[in-house]
């Protein structure tokens, strides 16, 4: 285990705040505002966690083991990813469907927090999560099986080692734009759900944590920032990033990388509205058709 | 040019699928424009070199589907005041998961079958074969009359983009798929005769079984 490797995963729980607030500055500077500062990512974050929590006697210790278990779990699942060519810290054969896992017990334990609260509004929130959910997590098992295949190992680091040095364009661009669109249902953005909303009828993710605080939130929000991160990683690795020289240069693009999918994030939630509740599926169901293409171009 | 043939191939099969998911007519038939474009530039890549058919071939049916027939059902549109396909007997969802079955099934059956000439592409048979199927498929699963001329225009570009495979060797599947061609082109005006005729005020062909000789 190489030192070198723990760099990424540092540099992620370190820079993972800064997304939202990259998404909001594109959103701000398309709509002729200045946004928020920087460091509001941060700020928001340290204030979150000085504070002491409120809990309803109805909750149970499931309400309160929800962020910290979705925390946890991010922080597995950035252990196995690799960023920019280089190797996870952690590295097995088949640890993919490990990241697959990981991401849905994150989400089981959100999912049970929320409806651990006894709301029926939550209770709405999760049943939505969970819906999507049904069409996002074949869609990205499919995919991570289709780079499996194509570049014939069964571990993510090989895989994305594998990817950065030159591979067939098609694919890069048929799984590049499903993993966009997971990207943009799994963390909740604009075509799937919007984060500013505080419409109830129509909230997903906003709804199942509205009964967090404090310290809770403080997890939830960072969580999510990794959760950007994350899956921002498994897009960014598409790009042929392989030929830079150096360690740090291939993990400097990277982490750009996944920079540039928050900017491109921001100015999709800029220009596209969000759709119909009864038509995110058929988006969704479109992400795992692109990715099945995938899988089929490499199998022929 | 391989990969540019590739790329053209699964642009191809992505217009294929975004037909089975689109409700509205308009963009419909600007997707199966952008088809027929794209299979214009077809013979071309495919050989990597410009003979004087190809190029010929290439033109004249990115001019007639790009152009001629978007230009025809968006009239036929206008006049009708319909905008997209209110009650499908497929859903949208469903279709989408049928198509990507079938997508696996051309690829399986393009893989075995034989062909008496090295095709450009291993791309494009497959992706052919898919677009044949989508045709047929929105034939058979839409119910509106503009939605099955455009899958009768998108079966056609199946058959073009299979000819490609044999081009150069047999030059009377083109002037099939050329008189095809045509056919489509009668079978629009033939909409548009139906709708200047002004005897229904719907274009629902289920509806049409009605008409049969010895219904009431």
């Amino acid at each position: 285990m190489k030192l070198a490797s723990w760099l990424h995963p540092i540099l992620a729980v370190a820079l993972a705040p800064l997304l939202p607030v990259l998404i909001q500055r594109v959103k701000a500077l398309f709509a002729g505002r200045c946004g928020p500062p920087w460091g509001q990512g941060y700020r928001d974050l340290w204030k979150l966690l000085r504070k002491g929590g409120t809990y309803s006697r109805t909750t149970t210790w499931v309400f309160r083991a929800g962020p910290i278990v979705q925390f946890a779990c991010l922080l597995v699942a950035l252990l196995v990813v690799p960023a920019g060519g280089l190797s996870a810290p952690v590295a097995f054969d088949g640890d993919w469907i490990l990241l697959a896992y990981v991401l849905g017990l994150g989400r089981f334990f959100t999912v049970s927090a929320a409806l651990d609260t006894g709301s029926s509004f939550e209770g709405m929130g999760a049943s939505r999560e969970v819906q999507f959910a049904v069409f996002t997590e074949p869609a990205l098992l499919i995919g991570l099986a289709a780079l499996a295949r194509e570049t014939q190992s069964l571990s993510l680091s090989p895989i994305y080692a594998e990817l950065a040095t030159g591979w067939e364009l098609p694919l890069r661009i048929l799984l590049g734009a499903g993993f966009f669109i997971l990207y943009l249902a799994e963390n909740c953005r604009i075509p799937v759900d919007d984060p500013n909303t505080h419409l109830e009828l129509t909230m997903i993710h906003e709804v199942m944590v509205l009964d967090h605080g404090a310290v809770d939130f403080g997890f939830i929000q960072w969580g999510s920032a990794l959760k950007l991160w994350v899956l921002g990683a498994l897009w960014a690795g598409l790009l042929p990033l392989g030929t830079l020289p150096g360690p740090l240069t291939r993990l400097a693009a990277g982490a750009g990388g996944i920079l540039a999918l928050a900017v491109l994030t921001g100015i999709v939630e800029s220009v596209t509205a969000r759709v119909r509740l009864l038509r995110v599926p058929q988006l969704l169901v479109g992400a795992g058709v692109l990715c099945t293409l995938g899988l089929l171009l490499t199998i022929r | 040019m391989q990969s540019g043939t590739g790329s053209l191939l699964i642009f191809l099969i992505l217009t294929d699928l975004l037909l089975l998911g689109s409700s509205r007519l308009r963009n419909a038939i600007r997707i199966a424009a952008a088809q027929g474009v794209a299979l214009g530039l077809l013979p071309w890549l495919a050989h990597g070199h410009l003979t004087g058919s190809a190029l010929l071939l290439g033109a004249g049916s990115a001019a007639l589907k790009g152009v001629v027939f978007p230009a025809l059902l968006n009239r036929a549109l206008r006049e009708i005041h319909v905008r997209r396909e209110i009650e499908p007997l497929i859903g949208y969802i469903p279709s989408l998961l049928i198509g990507t079955g079938v997508l696996a099934a051309a690829f399986a059956f393009g893989a075995r079958l034989p062909l008496p000439w090295e095709s450009p592409s291993p791309l494009l048979v497959p992706a052919g074969l898919f677009t044949l199927w989508t045709g047929l498929f929105l034939i058979m699963a839409r119910g509106k009359a503009i939605t099955q001329v455009l899958g009768y225009i998108v079966m056609e570009n199946g058959i073009f983009a299979l000819g490609m495979a044999v081009v150069e060797a047999m030059p009377l599947l083109v002037e099939l798929g050329v008189l095809l061609d045509v056919f489509v082109a009668v079978f629009v005006m033939g909409i548009l005769v139906f709708h200047i005729n002004r005897e229904f005020d719907h274009i629902d062909a289920d509806q049409l079984d009605a008409l049969k000789e010895g219904a009431p």
